[in-house]
């Protein structure tokens, strides 16, 4: 920077200028901070429930307890689908990255297949705890479980429809600006669940059992 | 001089567009992203079900399991770095950790507090496990 002071004016006008200096940033950096500082106040809300969660997890009222309820086995297929479709949808933004249509309709199709999966295996589990008369009626407990593990199926579900519009929107419009922002937001959305699902087989399904 | 005008966007892996980012090392990136994360699951149900370990420490492996975990996330899918033009991202994030820590501790704390100052036939009085 010495060098600068003797010929200030070409250094500083070869000199990069700073984010300041440079004006606005671009569109997607500004949406994509955005969006990320939405998903950062979502997982907030998911700890406030984490939070519920953990504190009821013992009262189950004479009702089942996690460890009588839960099926192992279906938890790691569920928690293999969600991490598979997460990987999926790495290659999907690497293949709109690289513009090729049939590649990022392809991983979008496998990302949605292996989500519709997980959702239906959850939906299953739900609907046979349901069935023995565990239902979120049946203790705090319960009511924390259905809580927690339906908040995290619904933003699957909603992930699902946004990755169908996406396509609807990359088949109609193509690649334009807009359209490559939007599915930056949905890449993010939907790592930022398979975080959240970490959590959640960690400590109601894996941490439930030893109980 | 760097060559970092602005920020990078979250999630996406290179900012600098005259660094041709081919899509081959992209795939590596995931792919290893993938293959931790299978790993690191697989440590966790077997943690769970063993009785190679001890008992009590179980609860806490299976912490750190998640912890690491999330942080391959962070780094191979979501492209979190330490460099400069990932500041502000990393700023959000550790603001987020930090509530999220507050909200799960916090609340922890006050309701193991709340059982045991005054509940005290907790078998009799404990309201949570009332209908």
């Amino acid at each position: 920077m010495s060098i600068a002071v003797a010929v200030d004016d070409e250094v500083r006008y070869e000199a990069r200028p700073s984010a300041s200096e440079a004006g606005p940033a671009p569109k997607r950096i500004v949406v994509g901070f955005g969006f990320w500082v939405f998903l950062l106040s979502d997982i907030v809300m998911f700890a406030a429930i984490f939070a519920a969660y953990a504190a009821l997890a013992h009262a189950t009222a004479g009702g089942p307890s996690g460890g009588q309820l839960f099926n192992q086995r279906s938890v790691a297929i569920e928690t293999g689908c969600l991490l598979a479709s997460s990987y999926t949808c790495g290659l999907m933004s690497l293949a709109i990255g690289s513009r090729r249509f049939a590649a990022t309709y392809l991983a979008a199709l496998v990302t949605f297949v292996l989500g519709a999966c997980f959702l239906v295996l959850e939906l299953r589990e739900f609907a046979g705890m349901i069935a023995i008369g565990a239902g979120p009626q049946r203790s705090a407990f319960l009511s924390a479980f259905f809580t927690l593990v339906g908040c995290h199926g619904l933003h699957v579900t909603a992930g699902l429809v946004w990755l169908v519009v996406m396509m609807a929107q990359v088949a109609i419009k193509g690649f334009r600006a807009a359209v490559e922002r939007r599915l930056l937001c949905f890449s993010l959305f939907w790592h930022a669940l398979d975080i959240v699902w970490v959590w959640l087989f960690t400590v109601v399904y894996l941490m439930g059992v030893l109980s | 001089m760097t060559d970092t005008q602005y920020d990078r966007a979250p999630g996406d892996a290179s900012a600098l567009p005259d660094v041709e980012q081919g899509t081959s090392s992209g795939v590596l990136v995931y792919t290893i992203g993938l293959a931790l994360a299978v790993v690191l699951t697989a440590m966790s149900f077997w943690v769970a079900n063993t009785s190679l370990l001890w008992a009590g420490g179980v609860s806490l492996g299976l912490t750190v399991l998640a912890i690491a975990q999330m942080g391959v996330h962070l780094v191979f899918f979501l492209h979190v770095t330490t460099g400069p033009d990932n500041t502000n991202n990393v700023m959000a994030l550790a603001f987020g950790v930090l509530i999220v820590v507050l909200v799960v501790v916090g609340s922890l704390l006050i309701m193991a507090d709340l059982n045991d100052n005054m509940m005290p036939a907790a078998e009799l009085m404990n309201l949570q496990m009332q209908h």
